[in-house]
């Protein structure tokens, strides 16, 4: 196989290539025995420390903090959707009142950091008389708030990777802005967008984590709480483990979906071929993030 | 305003710390990029598999949890011992380096495969291909989404501060305190925040206009 940085490789190449590569797998498996090796001379393997989570009632507890976690992710998912759409056809506006402050909006959401604005919700609102916020409500407005407008930008990018003559032809054949955008336009750049968006929506799954740092009732938080237990050791690295064994998993899972829309789509015959994008998941992740910084402070 | 003057201190420090975190996470993250970076463009299977790996793995973890880990874990394992400020850098280096190393990588994709044969084809060795051909075109590619994965760092600094390190996240726990409105300091912090990564935005355009892709 030939690539840029190198050529179909020759004998010699191949005898190095070789070498190379039992030196990385020592390399790596000398990184992976020392962790494995620190972690059981610390005692973190012991029976002790794992005595904790063979109780019913802890699996129990661990549930349905699962299923607040996964409640925050799929209010916070459906809200920024709804939001992405409402912010984008603002921007598209024809009408400057409409598109200058929703312009203003999505570029200030998207530079503040989201942990701020978790804690502008939960600390700040209740001051000012806004007393009914609770850890999940912040931690869903703020997530929706970012979300949305980072996904307001795709979607608008989405609809401007679409050759002109897709707008031109709906006004062509008489139909109105409302018609085009919601029956030519969107339908195609929801579509080219899919895997960007799916990949957005995980890092809102991932965000869900921060509710931690202003106590919402969550995985991370449990974890922290069964890992000071000093009745049984306090076993916080085993409670990492388990914790993060099913954050971890939920995430990849949402991941190998937006793999899957993204092979599907690229074997769709609908969607306009562009010769240049040697796309994948990662790629479509890294876009999203130029997007996220690229308007910023354009407004 | 006279919440901010009045507790100017607790902003600079607070600024301060973030300004650390991120420059050094930045640093750290970098070369450990480029590392995962090469491992996964590079000929030998076992090292892009590994370098995948790790990409897949990191990414899909909350930074929060990484952070988690070595804030409450990391010290019960009997390792050298770390302030809670590197600790913090080690895991934004970490976390970030999969973006950095994704990065370079679709870099390297974005040059044509027949710039490089025709390098080849007119003679040129590995070296000076890559530094006349391909990396100055990888280089221009790399630019804008590099400066974007730094802005999306600074932001991430944040997550500090529920980890015992006293930087902007952290502000108004300190303001607070002193019995200052959390809204209002909360608002200041939100409203340096953009500055900060305005001002980064304006050197990406900046860099964006030198180096375009004139193709």
């Amino acid at each position: 196989m030939s690539t840029v940085l190198y050529d179909a490789p020759g004998p010699r190449a191949r005898v190095r290539n070789r070498i190379l590569a039992v030196v990385a797998t020592l390399v790596v498996l000398g990184i992976v025995a020392f962790i494995v090796y620190q972690l059981f001379a610390s005692g973190q393997f012991s029976a002790a420390k794992w005595e904790l989570f063979r109780y019913t009632a802890v699996w129990r507890k661990i549930g349905s903090a699962t299923v607040s976690t996964l409640s925050a992710f799929v209010v916070a998912a459906i809200g920024s959707l709804l939001l992405g759409l409402i912010l984008s056809v603002g921007r598209a506006s024809n009408h400057a009142w409409v598109r200058v402050p929703v312009t203003v909006f999505t570029e200030i959401f998207r530079a503040i950091p989201v942990l701020i604005l978790m804690l502008i919700m939960y600390y700040g609102l209740p001051t000012v008389g806004l007393d009914f916020i609770t850890p999940y409500t912040a931690v869903v407005t703020g997530l929706i708030l970012y979300n949305g407008s980072v996904l307001a930008e795709v979607f608008r990018s989405g609809i401007e990777s679409l050759p002109s003559g897709q707008a031109e032809a709906g006004y062509a054949i008489g139909m109105r802005k409302t018609g085009v955008m919601s029956v030519i336009l969107y339908p195609q750049a929801i579509r080219a967008m899919l895997p960007v968006i799916i990949s957005q929506l995980v890092v809102v799954l991932k965000d869900t984590a921060l509710g931690f740092i202003i106590t919402f009732n969550e995985l991370l938080y449990l974890a922290k709480f069964y890992g000071s237990q000093v009745t049984y050791g306090s076993p916080i690295i085993p409670s990492t483990i388990i914790f993060g064994s099913i954050y971890i998993g939920l995430c990849l899972l949402l991941a190998a979906l937006a793999k899957w829309v993204e092979v599907r789509s690229r074997h769709s015959k609908k969607l306009p071929r562009d010769p240049g994008a040697r796309d994948d998941l990662a790629a479509a992740e890294t876009k999203a993030i130029a997007m996220q910084a690229n308007q910023v402070g354009r407004g | 305003m006279d919440v901010l003057l009045n507790n100017l201190d607790i902003f600079v420090v607070g600024f301060r710390t973030t300004l650390v975190l991120f420059v050094w996470s930045a640093l750290f993250s970098t070369v450990l990029g480029l590392i995962v970076g090469m491992m996964r463009v590079s000929p030998v299977p076992v090292m892009r598999g590994f370098g995948t790996f790790y990409v897949n793995l990191v990414r899909n973890t909350p930074l929060t949890l990484i952070f988690f880990f070595f804030a409450f874990g990391y010290p019960k394992l009997g390792l050298p011992e770390f302030s809670y400020t590197w600790l913090a850098i080690i895991a934004l280096s970490l976390y970030t380096a999969t973006y950095i190393a994704e990065v370079l990588r679709s870099g390297f994709n974005t040059v044509p495969l027949g710039q490089a044969e025709a390098a080849r084809a007119i003679g040129l060795s590995f070296v000076p291909t890559m530094t006349r051909v391909v990396m100055p075109q990888a280089f221009r590619a790399v630019i804008p989404p590099f400066m974007s994965v730094l802005i999306a760092l600074l932001k991430n600094t944040t997550i500090a501060a529920g980890f015992s390190v006293h930087e902007a996240g952290a502000i108004r726990a300190y303001a607070s305190e002193r019995g200052e409105p959390a809204m209002i300091v909360l608002l200041w912090v939100a409203f340096f925040f953009i500055v900060l990564v305005m001002i980064l935005a304006y050197i990406q355009r900046r860099l964006e206009k030198r180096w375009k892709v004139a193709r």
